[in-house]
């Protein structure tokens, strides 16, 4: 919160002390610590799901999929934490707001992608499909 | 002062105030930024949902599988997640007003974003020579497009980066450099988040199918 920027409110003359503007300046720091908590967390969240792919333990890929999967969701989480340092508290909560809108609109835009276009293929007349498209001439 | 009572409030004066509350330079940049980060985000999001779609459709040539290096791709992730801890280190230097560390943790964050880009690009040029190029089916389209972009968004980080070093070292730890390297720090961080989704949706879940 020491900031330069927050200083430099606080000399200005005529500052409204009262208004709670003392969070503009202050960017949320992180320390050497959280760096490196969250280095360490990304380095074993990363190197599960390439071993697992890689070496292929476990037979059934579902499974191999979902464990990829939930890394990389905890990994995000960890990365927003330690190294974006977002908290619900940063600009009064606006960057949250912010960040939670476009989890909602991502969520919407790739999920309906898949949904409309599975759909599309699966109804598409009979070797017109992506997967057959090799097999008929002028498959367009 | 910046307060006017309105005609017509006898028994109690209203106050108003019409000036703006004093605004530091640069309040409010780094939600700014913030939001800027939101948008490209979205425009991840496109690309990713078109990748979603279109990962299938190898029109007979090579896929996922049979194209990606995991060795490669291992490789690529721990240079990106290794200048993102070097980057938290600058930002730490510049907190501590210790100049020299902070250029100096800079130039270690470029060394491995340029190994990054050089590995990605050598990934590229060895796909195109193998034939798999962009225009090969709409999986190898999507997957250019997808990657390609945050290949540049990496380039347009390591200029701004060089751009940054050349600032500090002539005018010092200003404010307004001390602003500029928190916003490349979030730029640095979300493209690192990007990665996560990329290795794991188009590589390690491309060579599982």
């Amino acid at each position: 919160m020491s900031s330069a920027a927050d200083q430099a409110f606080h000399a200005a003359p005529d500052s409204h002390d009262d208004h709670g503007h003392d969070d503009h300046g202050g960017a949320p720091h992180g320390s050497r610590r959280g760096y490196v908590t969250g280095f360490l967390l990304s380095v074993v969240l990363t190197a599960i799901p390439f071993a697992l792919v890689m070496t292929g333990v476990i037979a059934d890929a579902r499974i191999t999929a979902g464990i990829v999967i939930a890394a990389a969701v905890v990994q995000i989480v960890v990365h927003m934490i330690y190294f974006l340092h977002m908290s619900t508290k940063s600009e009064e909560g606006w960057t949250m707001m912010a960040l939670i809108f476009t989890i909602i609109v991502v969520v919407i835009t790739i999920s309906g992608s898949i949904w409309v276009m599975y759909n599309m293929n699966t109804n598409m007349m009979p070797g017109m499909g992506p997967d057959t498209a090799t097999m008929t001439s002028g498959g367009m | 002062m910046d307060a006017t009572t309105p005609p017509g409030a006898e028994e109690k004066p209203v106050f108003y105030e019409l000036e703006e509350h004093p605004h530091p330079p640069g309040a409010s940049t780094l939600f700014g930024f913030w939001l800027y980060l939101m948008s490209d985000c979205l425009i991840f999001a496109m690309l990713f949902a078109a990748y979603a779609v279109y990962g299938n459709s190898t029109a007979g040539g090579p896929g996922a599988a049979e194209l990606f290096e995991l060795p490669l791709v291992a490789t690529n992730t721990a240079m990106l997640l290794l200048s993102s801890i070097t980057y938290g280190f600058a930002m730490i230097a510049t907190d501590e007003k210790r100049q020299g560390a902070t250029i100096g943790w800079l130039g270690v964050t470029a060394l491995f974003g340029a190994a990054f880009l050089a590995i990605e690009l050598y990934e590229f040029s060895h796909l195109i020579h193998e034939g798999a190029g962009p225009q090969r089916s709409a999986f190898l389209s999507s997957f250019f497009l997808l990657v390609g972009t945050h290949g540049l968004h990496v380039t347009f980080g390591l200029i701004w980066l060089a751009v940054l070093v050349v600032q500090v070292l002539r005018r010092g730890l200003e404010p307004a450099n001390v602003r500029r390297l928190q916003c490349l720090s979030l730029f640095w961080h979300f493209l690192d988040v990007i990665w996560i989704g990329v290795f794991t949706f188009v590589y390690l879940m491309g060579v599982l199918k």
